[in-house]
């Protein structure tokens, strides 16, 4: 019983990001609990993905035909046999949508304890101590938890730079449980982003823009930024009164209520109308050239910088070197 | 559509009547004509519901449509609510049903007293019931069971105001005793940054005064009297009863509230629910007491005054708020066209508030920004206001128009204590 | 069709949430509870499938402060019965709430279970797939849609970044609902005020006893905090610099 395993997310033909973190994380775990770090890859072909695993010293591949698309109950078999033959000190999982069917599924099936929305991790002794964003992050809970155990761990709680390398890289092939030949579910077809409508309420970044981006064609420079950084567009109202941007991006007590990660706000004042529709958003930086705008009461970060000169700054930034 | 057909003539070629020969063209009679032949089924289903029968009473004179502040923003009067309804579009679900602001000005004009008061509640009523509320009145809906305002605050943090008023506020949850005067904050001054200064300011001046004076703090919750007209009476009813035992745990002389709104349910709702008050508006209180200010300075302001709906029309107090402000020492007043019986809505009440959005997509401009217009028009720097909901929307209003630096928004409160110090 | 869907109420972040004396547990005395949020669209996704194909509800919760109120609201939203669980334990984390319910939704012989995909306090993993587990069911979490067809269910998962599968799943199953196809309902306060008057509340006993966590709550307290913002200074490129800087750190944005 030792070493760290890592439940690696992929879409087939690329490992997700969160991932490289679980694997920074394992690699600390490891130095002081000792063992090896371990990834555990289960996919219908692992091929391109062992590639970008050298941060584990042994790469555990499942694959089968079943396990073609993300499939949560055949993803769940495979980590289950793996826990019990490689019987690891600590399993991590991601906390996203595998993470949410997993971690806690495969600690049921297991009889090992699990902890969840985990932002940090470190060895004691035996244990292993956690940090959890509880209630909305408005608290954290530190646990002590026995060995073996699995760990569900928001994404930004590791370096995501220090999980590409440095282990052995050893490939260990083994057979698929013989639980995948009587699946109860199928995946029936995938969609990717884009499709549908715009539902700024879910998006994980928006960036929002107020009356001090000016008029309809200025638009375009948060639309730049936006697009670079993945987020949404939203508005106050005066944006949406005047046309420009529609209805369904207006943010705040007549329109949408939004709980990003990150809420940018840019030339919003924050009248209490429009904070009734994001007060629950995660990190929120102010950018208003009026440094008594009532948004920066709320905001996490802020800067008087004129967004004219400081939203092609950022999208520079952002947008991929060439 | 109803089925119309040709009008049908009824003409003997002879006949003769108490020895008169009215044969062929004298006699001619006409069957009933087209609009009989109307399904007016629609128009029963809404005046068989108890409240909104006088609907029906409606003879289409019009002369409520010049009189109905949505009207002049929009394509919406009762006339025209009768009308469509007569002729079979179901108020249930028509946008009608939440642009009347009930703010009262028809039933002043309305020779047949069609109660609009009455109708919207009883017919919201029942579309609340069907589930068809429009998204934002439905929060403010949630929003006031779950945490006793409509805007989602926390009620634990609803007399923080207090800690920065300048002058101490008895907060009776704290520490029950007697008072004289029991100050009924309500949602918008307890919550709202514009509200919490006009709230700061009647503290001071409470203090100047000399008056034994304390609120409930986070025991009070929403008079809920903009909820009831919204549609939700089960709800205005449990918040009140809530209110009601509140207030019967403390002892005081009379009750006084800056909010027309939560005045008005408690002179015409609350005693109908066991709740009987010696209530005023805050202008109604001060009023009398103006004399005894010791002014400091005189403000050099020319405004004018916004009548809200639910103290003027509603309750009909027009001199209290105008008493006051002729009472400040360097105010220059100007009456706006609109005033007193005939004064504008602001658009806040009978839900308004709660549908911004849902009013501004089928009205041409908000009515508080037309009625900012018209308070720049009178070449006022500033207009004065009695009731929370307003500066909040006038504000606002003042922004969208373009009028930024040519008008300000103050609660008669506000300039009180301006004066004052 | 059975349908049962599973509510909890947690404390309502609007309200002060504040830690007990002993530092390592909620002050559950001066707490406000609400709904789950995730169960308020997991109960409207279970109306929707019974309006949709007349499968029969029961809303079921672990008894505690509070929790009739709750019950009482699901029934005016339209579901046919509602339960109130007892147990021996005073616990409510999930794999405690898991180990009550396994056994009382078996001897109902339901055919779907409903919860929210997770809550604000579950430090102890998510219900559905505990309870899935338990069972020997299959599950999904992070649900924006149910269907049923026959003895199968069809959902759709979401994943960040918009992207979204559409799975099979066969009955009896477990799904953890993020949002359903439409927000929940609105109830009048009047229905709910009648509705508490007439409705009786079933009940039944858990047998299993709360399996031992193997893991202690050493502390919990909040996250140290400034006031307001922390405001950047300098040039607009390095404040630039700053605030890629920050979102990087975070995971916000891809290295
Ligand atoms: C009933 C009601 C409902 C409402 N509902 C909503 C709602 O749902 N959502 C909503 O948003 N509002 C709503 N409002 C309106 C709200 O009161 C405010 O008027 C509105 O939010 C202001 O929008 P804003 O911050 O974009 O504009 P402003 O308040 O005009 O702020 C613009 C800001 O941009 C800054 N700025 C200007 N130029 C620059 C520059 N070059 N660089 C950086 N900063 C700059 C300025 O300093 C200023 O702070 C509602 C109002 C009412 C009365
Ligand atoms: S009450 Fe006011 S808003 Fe309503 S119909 Fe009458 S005049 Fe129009
Ligand atoms: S004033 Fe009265 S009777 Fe005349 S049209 Fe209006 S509602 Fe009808």
């Amino acid at each position: 019983m030792a070493g760290v395993l890592v439940y690696v997310e992929s879409d087939g033909e690329r490992v997700a990001p969160i991932s490289f973190e679980l694997l920074a994380a394992a690699r600390e775990l490891a130095q002081s609990l000792g063992g090896d770090v371990e990834a555990l890859v289960a996919a219908a072909d692992t091929g391109p993905l062992v590639g970008e695993l050298g941060a584990a010293d042994t790469i555990l591949e499942v694959t089968s035909p079943a396990l073609a698309g993300y499939l949560p109950e055949a993803q769940q078999l495979v980590l289950v046999e793996a826990i019990r033959a490689r019987k690891p000190a600590v399993v991590l999982v991601g906390y996203t949508s595998a993470g949410l069917d997993l971690a806690a599924g495969a600690a049921t099936a297991t009889g090992l304890p699990v902890v969840a929305y985990c932002t940090g991790l470190r060895a004691e002794g035996s244990d292993v101590v956690a940090d959890s964003q509880l209630y909305g992050g408005k608290l954290v809970a530190t646990t002590t938890t026995s060995t073996p155990a699995v760990f569900s761990v928001v994404a930004g709680s590791f370096a995501e730079a220090n999980g590409h390398a440095g282990g052995r890289g050893e490939r260990i092939v083994t057979a698929p449980p013989a639980g995948l030949a009587q699946l109860r579910s199928r995946v029936l077809g995938t969609t990717g982003a884009g499709g549908g409508a715009v539902d700024i309420t879910k998006a994980e970044r928006v960036v929002s823009v107020g009356r001090g981006i000016g008029g309809a064609d200025n638009i375009e420079l948060a639309e730049e930024l936006a697009t670079a950084m993945g987020a949404e567009l939203g508005a106050s109202r005066p944006v949406v009164d005047s046309g420009w941007l529609p209805k369904e991006r207006q943010v705040g007590k007549s329109g949408m209520t939004v709980k990003p990660k990150l809420y940018l706000a840019v030339g919003i004042s924050g009248a209490p109308e429009h904070l009734e529709g994001m007060h629950d958003a995660g990190l929120v930086i102010a950018i208003n050239t009026d440094g008594d705008a009532p948004i920066f009461k709320v905001a996490d970060y802020g800067t008087t910088c004129d967004l004219f000169d400081l939203l092609p700054a950022i999208t520079a930034l952002l947008k991929p070197a060439g | 559509m109803p089925e119309v057909e040709p009008e049908r003539v009824h003409e003997d070629q002879r006949l003769v009547f108490e020895g008169m020969d009215i044969s062929g063209g004298w006699n001619r009679m006409f069957e009933q004509r087209v609009i009989w032949q109307h399904d007016i089924s629609a128009l029963d289903r809404v005046t068989g519901i108890p409240g909104a029968e006088s609907l029906g009473y409606c003879y289409q004179c019009g002369k409520c449509t010049p009189a109905c502040p949505v009207d002049h923003v929009g394509d919406y009067s009762p006339r025209k609510v009768f009308r469509r309804t007569q002729v079979g579009a179901d108020l249930l679900t028509s946008p009608d049903l939440w642009l009347c602001t009930t703010c009262g000005n028809c039933l002043r004009v309305c020779p047949k007293e069609v109660n609009m008061l009455q109708i919207m509640p009883a017919v919201r009523e029942r579309a609340v019931a069907a589930g068809q509320v429009p998204a934002e009145l439905q929060k403010a809906f949630e929003n006031t069971f779950q945490y006793g305002n409509p805007m989602g605050e926390p009620a634990r943090k609803r007399a923080d105001w207090v800690a920065e008023a300048g002058a101490p506020v008895t907060i009776l949850s704290r520490g029950p005793r007697p008072v004289d005067v029991l100050f009924f904050v309500e949602c918008y001054w307890s919550y709202h940054p514009r509200g919490r200064d006009a709230a700061r300011a009647f503290a001071r001046t409470m203090a100047t005064l000399g008056i034994d004076w304390g609120i409930l703090g986070a025991e009070e919750k929403c008079s809920c009297d903009s909820q009831r007209a919204a549609g939700e009476r089960g709800l205005f009813e449990m918040v009140a009863e809530q209110n009601i035992a509140t207030l019967g745990r403390y002892q005081f002389q009379r009750l006084v509230t800056p909010d027309p709104h939560a005045y008005n349910s408690f002179r015409n709702e609350y005693p109908r629910l066991g709740g009987a008050y010696d209530v005023s508006h805050y202008t109604q209180f001060l009023a009398p007491l103006m004399a005894q200010l010791p002014w400091q300075r005189e403000l050099p302001y020319r405004v004018t005054f916004h009548d809200p709906c639910y103290l003027g029309r509603h309750n009909g107090e027009y001199d209290a708020p105008r008493e006051m402000i002729r009472q400040i020492p360097g105010l220059e007043f100007v009456e706006m066209f609109r005033c007193k019986e005939n004064g504008y809505c602001c658009g806040g009440g009978g839900g308004g508030m709660w549908l911004d959005s849902f009013t501004g997509q089928h009205t041409q401009q908000r009515l508080s920004e037309r009625r900012v217009r018209e308070a720049v028009e009178t070449g006022a720097e500033m207009l004065v206001v009695c009731c929370p909901y307003e500066v909040s929307r006038f504000e606002d209003a003042v922004k969208s128009t373009g009028n930024q630096g040519k008008l300000l928004v103050r609660d008669i409160i506000e300039l009180v204590d301006e004066a004052l110090h | 069709m059975h349908i049962a869907v599973i509510l909890k109420q947690v404390p309502d972040l609007v309200e002060e949430v504040e830690v007990d004396s002993q530092g390592t547990d909620i002050d559950r005395d001066s707490v406000k509870w609400k709904l789950n949020e995730f169960d308020d669209h997991a109960l409207e996704q279970a109306v929707l499938l019974k309006e949709s194909s007349g499968a029969e509800v029961t809303a079921v919760a672990l008894a505690a402060d509070g929790v009739d109120q709750l019950l009482y609201a699901a029934v005016a939203r339209g579901v046919d019965r509602a339960i109130r669980v007892t147990t021996a334990s005073a616990r409510t984390d999930a794999p405690a709430a898991a180990a009550a319910l396994a056994g009382v939704l078996a001897d109902m012989g339901v055919d779907l279970v409903l919860t929210g995909v997770q809550a604000v306090d579950d430090l102890h993993g998510q219900l559905a797939p505990i309870l899935a587990t338990r069972l020997g069911w299959p599950h999904v979490s992070v649900v924006s849609r149910v269907s049923l067809e026959g003895t199968e269910a069809e959902v759709t998962q979401e994943y960040s970044g918009g992207r979204m599968a559409t799975l099979e799943v066969d009955l009896p199953a477990v799904l953890g609902v993020q949002a359903a196809p439409r927000p929940p309902r609105y109830v009048p306060i009047s229905r709910l005020r009648q509705v508490m008057a007439s409705a009786e509340l079933g009940s039944a006993a858990a047998a299993a006893a709360a399996p031992a966590l193997g893991s202690t709550v050493t502390r919990l307290a909040a996250p140290p905090q400034g006031q307001g913002a922390q405001m950047l200074e300098g040039r607009p490129e390095a404040v630039a610099e700053q605030i890629v800087a920050l979102l990087r750190e975070r995971g916000l944005v891809e290295a």
